[in-house]
């Protein structure tokens, strides 16, 4: 019996064990799309008979005879259907992965359905939006009430929409697995073999019956892989991180680290292969945590290597890179405190969980000459050029043979400015000469990709009792795993903009990152900042407490105003940091006023009272941010003029739901007088621009997008230029996407031709190299109830405001806010990636390791602060980051307020607050006596 | 995920044909879920396949409620407002949709998911183990070559993750007697996240005949239940008493669900609340102290906190 996919009856016969998910895309319905393929986000929903099903889930052989309908299925002809068309206008997403999903289950509810989304959506995850627009889609509503949202003119300032929004909602958005096969003829499939042991030498890999299995083509082992030692960080200088990595290592330093690559001609076969590889290990000691692996004696992870050449601190006891400072004397600043705060703040290992798994493919393109052949990767990154000259380097190429280019990329979040799969099918590309492609697992993701890095933060903080903070202490231990990608970016950026945004004297901070044999960790939205700014800002809120002065009076006391040196770990402010606007102030003012008129809509709503069990509180925390990362971030644009008058942009920043592709549009449209509509945004390929550092650091706006707005001005100058002689009027102004000279309109074609006429090209080029950089704030509020007999956490109000200058895109930029609020709840309340004593990370899938759904996400009210930056594109600063840093220490000084109880480590769970709690309670607690120290 | 050693799917519901290397098929998505990966040890090679074994979802006779094995969840969430049952006065049906409800799985994975699937998961959070469990329903094993047993579902859970089933018997069925669903009930259930997975959930029962049955899951390892006769019915006191000689404290779970300390606690706060629902609260007047998120039933609003229209009033961009 067939299976009719949409309407047309298939003649393919799924195979014993296989999953509808994966037959459906064989038969080309990329919009089904692998979230977690285990049954827990729902990215896969598709309808069997009209009823919604997890096609990850669903024996494909019980669909035989039955109708299955995909998002492809949805829309009947052209016309979309209403689910399709709330959510291209309320623009009910970011990277778009999880859309398909979202709609395929949205299509099939009732108004009763509707009306309790929490429930009914809670088998659908997302975790770039928060789920406010996604409510606002599914329900056809604004927030507003309007249904349509006006977009305006397309310029800076407007609602443009996505332009990739109709593929999205149509499924056919192309992300990186979504080629179709005719496009790969031969395309291979590389599977893992992963290492048991949290440390080993590998003694020998028999690969004997695994190449004798039907469809292997070839085992890659250490022998085959290049010596040359590289880091899966991914940053602009490579010399940031250290060379301690290689493709495929004789010494395996965590569980879940490669030990060799099976290829075979399907995913099966080489899971096979994998299977029967017979790997003899020699077993070495492992440590666990940075406090064993600093002790004496320790096995050193990376002894076998020279600290000097693998830019590695202190490699024989476990340290990768470590800062010691101090400004002016902590010691006299704590003789003049009335009140010290100390106490030890912990973050917990969390996973980014972005929806599309790390992903690539690589190919050989053939050239002219023979054997110069380039090497083509694509990948879900968001940094293809560096992961060009990283292939490059590995594989001893030159760049200009490595071409990468990324689809669109479901989800990023930081994990992907690392290079985790790329190396593998580059290697097996270029000795087999065949398409090779490599797709994590969900379980991979969380076993052996990256972590956000776990801190171990000692404060000790003095303040005077009219308001002033003397002295401010920190020693950080960080845990990189086994590996340093990102440790010394994360170590030095975590103890950067946290302390400087306050003013304070005498400044101490000791701060190492230690390598232990667990997952390693790497760079994750906030890079090391939220783990900082947890521990200050609630040291912050317990000295204001212990003086006795409200907490957000003893910050606007505190924190630095236009004209003081930003200081953290130097005496000498970053040369190229300066305040291009300042708008912490309003920040601080705008949720203050916020959570008083909160407090007064829960007193004339009546619902102060919620019962005998419960208390309430309000807590706030505020961030700052570096708009561009230091040490040089470049960006390349190539803009050109169109025969019909319309532009084509190409820019280098890829596209995972962070916006930058309508940024790009508007900022041009912008100064090019015309609409974001008529300018395409082309991107992430090595081949369109020069160069581009990546989407990470929050640059998308404020490096990427000023290039593209320094090519758009060139361009108009240029058009003008046209205009002028074309029209003998000597002042020509761009105008309504068309030149005004004199009485005369010269719509944008006209200057084409004539331009073509003249032999000139109007195409222009923009550069923009990262510096110098402002800075933006971030300050969130919560008001919380606490059931004090349970544990249980209720937010009432969350209030977040940013700094963010000219804001391009508003709608956009809120969406930007409300995510990274999401996932910053997720840390505070949820999220950990558990290791075991034995190294072994024992949440690997959904269920054990609990996101944010639609449930547990509090409408949060964003406000922005007026102020425009003198350094950012028309007044723009970045917000992508920074919206996470201050929700976390927010929540915790929330429940501080509301129970007395100060919680020193993430995530405060239910249960952990309840136990907290209990212990304070029990007078001899020593819990008791550090909540009222 | 795709199961990538499955070799064949046979239709079958015959212990006899059972072999190392096969597993039962119900509605696949635990099986799929976990897929085939590279790690295991002795990976699955055969699924047989029970799709096609015609078993009815439901019966309902005036001895209760027969449940087959491949019954949906959705198939049981529908039952309170069908036409078998509505005309009978069972209370012990209202505990049917807020277990359905503890699933973390949404309503799309219910149109898969089975009655059988989830117990014989076996995992403590297992809902379909809480309810069973808790309405003392019997299950129906069938074995190779014709054999069959019964076991209480509260015996047929021995451990986390472990249950009473030699390797290849088939859980056919689970029969809820008549006499649990007389009886008043009354249900709490705690998570760390709102309609996250159950880490704590109880059951309370005051069955026709006077007598009080508590039942434990989610926060043990294993259903635990707590039996008193008419006679002797516990005071609040009493009831702790019970609770703590019955569960040792290596028997509460530990897991990223919740720590067992908390689960210890609340085990003994939500028993509390059950005991005085159904044993105190004969006055209409006095409500009963509710922990828990979705008890009794409501629509969840987690998005108290609204956006005021006007922000862009307070706080305008640009300039």
């Amino acid at each position: 019996m067939a299976i009719e996919i949409n309407g047309t009856a298939t003649e393919a016969t799924p195979r014993p064990g296989q999953c509808l998910r994966t037959f459906l895309r064989e038969q080309g319905n990329f919009g089904v799309k692998k979230g977690c393929d285990g049954g827990d986000c729902g990215a896969c929903t598709v309808h069997v008979d009209g009823t919604p099903v997890h096609s990850c889930i669903y024996p494909a052989v019980r669909a035989e005879g039955h109708a299955v309908t995909t998002v492809e299925g949805l829309a009947s002809g052209g016309e979309l259907h209403p689910v399709q068309q709330q959510f291209l206008e309320q623009q009910g997403f970011q990277c778009g992965f999880c859309t398909a999903g979202m709609m395929m289950t949205a299509a099939t509810f009732d108004d009763e359905q509707k009306a309790n989304l929490p429930r009914n959506l809670k088998g659908n995850l997302c975790r770039c939006t928060g789920y406010r627009s996604i409510a606002e889609a599914v329900c056809g509503t604004g927030a507003d009430g309007h249904k349509a949202h006006d977009a305006g003119a397309g310029r800076l300032g407007d609602d443009v929409p996505a332009p990739a929004g109709r593929a999205v909602v149509t499924g056919t958005a192309r992300y990186t697995l979504d080629v179709p096969a005719e496009q790969l003829p031969g395309l291979l499939h590389l599977k893992l073999l992963r290492s048991p042991h949290a440390h080993a030498r590998i003694v020998s890999i028999d690969t004997t019956a695994a190449l004798r299995i039907p469809g292997v083509v070839a085992v890659f082992t250490h022998e085959d892989a290049p010596a040359q030692l590289f880091s899966t960080a991914q940053h602009e200088l490579y010399t940031d991180d250290p060379d301690d990595t290689r493709v495929l290592d004789d010494v395996v330093r965590f569980i879940g680290q490669r030990v060799a690559a099976v290829v075979a001609e399907s995913v099966g076969a080489a899971e096979a292969g994998a299977r029967a590889l017979r790997v003899e290990y020699e077993i070495l000691d492992a440590v666990f945590s940075p406090h064993e692996a600093l002790l004496p004696g320790a096995p050193a992870i990376h002894g076998d290597k020279d600290g000097e050449v693998a830019r590695i601190s202190r490699p024989f006891n476990n340290v990768v890179a470590e800062v010691h400072s101090e400004l002016g004397d902590v010691d006299l600043g704590f003789a003049a405190a009335d009140f010290i705060h100390e106490n030890t703040y912990q973050t917990q290992r969390v996973q980014h969980v972005a929806m599309e798994t790390h992903a690539s493919i690589a190919w050989l393109e053939p050239a002219e000459t023979p054997g110069e052949d380039r090497l083509v990767v694509r990948s879900s990154t968001q940094v293809p050029f560096l992961a060009r000259r990283t292939l490059a380097r590995i594989f001893d190429l030159p760049e200009d043979r490595v071409r990468v280019v990324a689809g669109r990329v479901g989800g990023g979040f930081g994990g992907k400015q690392e290079v985790l799969t790329e190396d593998l099918v580059a290697m097996a590309a270029l000795k087999l000469r065949r398409p090779v492609q490599l797709e994590f697992t969900r379980t991979e993701q969380f076993t052996a990709t990256t972590t956000r890095h776990p801190f171990t933060i000692k404060v000790k903080a003095g303040a005077s009792r009219d308001g002033h903070l003397t002295a401010l202490q920190l020693d950080v231990v960080t845990n990189t795993g086994a590996y340093g990608n990102h440790a010394p970016g994360v170590m030095f950026h975590g103890c950067g903009e946290s302390l400087a945004v306050y003013n304070c004297a005498n400044k101490k901070v000791d701060a190492q990152a230690v390598y232990t044999n667990t997952i390693p960790a790497g760079a994750f939205r906030g890079y090391g900042l939220s783990q900082m700014i947890f521990a200050i800002e609630s040291a912050m809120d317990e000295l204001a407490v212990g003086i006795g002065m409200d907490p957000l009076e003893f910050r606007l006391k505190n924190m630095v105003r236009p004209g003081d040196h930003m200081l953290s770990t130097n005496p000498e402010p970053e040369e190229d940091v300066f305040y291009g606007s300042y708008g912490l102030d309003q920040c601080v003012a705008l949720v203050r006023d916020a959570l008083e008129r909160g407090a007064q809509r829960y007193r004339d709503a009546g619902l102060d009272e919620l019962g005998p069990d419960w208390v309430t509180g309000v807590g706030s925390a505020l961030s700052m941010i570096d708009t561009v990362p230091p040490r040089g971030h470049y960006a390349h644009t190539r803009l050109r003029l169109l025969p019909d008058g319309t532009f084509d942009a190409a820019v280098g920043t890829a596209e995972f739901g962070n916006g930058t592709t309508t940024v790009h549009a508007q900022l041009a449209a912008t100064a090019l007088s015309t609409t974001a509509s008529n300018v395409a945004v082309r991107q992430s390929d090595t081949d369109l621009v020069e160069h581009d550092t990546g989407a990470f650091g929050s640059a998308g706006t404020v490096v990427a997008g000023q290039a593209t707005l320094l090519a758009a001005q060139e361009l108009a100058l240029r058009i003008r230029a046209v205009a002028a002689s074309l029209t003998g009027v000597p002042e020509c102004v761009l105008e309504d996407g068309a030149v005004r000279c004199g009485d005369r309109t010269v719509p944008f074609a006209e200057v084409y031709d004539a331009a073509r006429q003249q032999g000139v090209e109007l195409a222009t080029e923009g550069r923009w190299g990262g510096t110098p950089r402002s800075v933006a704030f971030n300050v969130h509020g919560f008001r919380v109830a606490v059931n004090t007999s349970t544990g249980e956490l209720r937010i009432l109000q969350s209030v977040q405001a940013a700094d963010a200058g000219v804001v391009v895109n508003p709608r956009q930029c809120r969406g930007q806010v409300e995510g990274g609020i999401a996932q910053a709840l997720g840390v505070a309340l949820y999220e950990e990636v558990r290791v075991n004593d034995a190294g072994r990370v024992t949440t690997d899938i959904l269920r054990q390791y609990h996101i944010p759904s639609f449930a547990d996400v509090p409408r949060s009210e964003v406000y922005f602060a007026a102020t425009n930056d003198e350094m950012g594109p028309l007044g723009a600063k970045s917000m992508s980051e920074s919206p996470f840093n201050p929700v976390a220490p927010a929540l915790a000084n929330a429940i501080r307020n509301a129970t007395g109880v100060r919680f020193t480590s993430l995530p405060i769970s239910r249960d952990k607050i309840y136990l907290g709690l209990k212990d304070a309670a029990e007078p001899s607690a020593p819990a008791a006596e550090l909540a009222r120290s | 995920m795709d199961m990538n050693t499955i070799e064949s799917v046979v239709p079958t519901t015959d212990p006899t044909q059972w072999r190392p290397g096969d597993a039962w098929l119900a509605g696949g998505t635990v099986l799929f879920s976990y897929g085939s990966p590279v790690g295991t040890e002795e990976p699955l090679k055969r699924l047989l396949d029970l799709g096609q074994a015609g078993w009815p979802s439901i019966t309902v006779t005036n001895e209760g409620i027969e449940i087959g094995a491949t019954c949906t969840i959705a198939e049981l969430y529908a039952l309170p407002d069908s036409d078998a049952v509505v005309r009978r006065d069972w209370p012990g049906l209202d505990l049917f949709r807020p277990c359905c409800d503890s699933f973390v799985a949404s309503f799309k994975v219910w149109n898969m998911s089975t009655v059988g699937g989830n117990l014989c998961t076996s995992l403590p959070a297992g809902p379909i183990i809480s309810l069973c469990a808790g309405l003392d329903a019997i299950a129906t094993i069938h074995g190779r070559h014709g054999s069959s047993r019964t076991v209480p579902v509260n015996e047929f859970i021995t451990g986390e993750a472990k249950n009473c089933l030699a390797p290849g018997e088939l859980l056919r069925s689970v029969h809820v007697p008549a006499s649990s669903l007389s009886a008043r009930v009354a249900f709490r259930r705690l998570s760390l996240s709102n309609l996250g997975r159950s880490g704590v959930l109880l059951i309370g029962r005051l069955d026709p005949n006077g007598g009080f049955v508590l039942t434990v899951t989610a926060a043990t390892k294993r259903p635990v239940q707590l039996r008193f006769a008419a006679a002797d019915l516990p005071d609040a006191g009493q009831l702790a008493a019970a609770v703590a000689l019955s569960i040792p404290d290596e028997l509460y779970h530990d897991d990223i669900h919740g720590l067992p300390e908390w689960r210890r606690d609340m085990t003994f706060r939500l028993a509390e609340e059950i005991r005085a629902e159904l044993l105190d609260s004969f006055d209409a007047d006095v409500r009963p102290a509710v922990s828990g998120d979705f008890w009794p039933p409501h629509a969840t609003s987690p998005q108290p906190s609204t956006q005021p229209a006007s922000t862009q009033k307070e706080a305008p961009n640009g300039n």
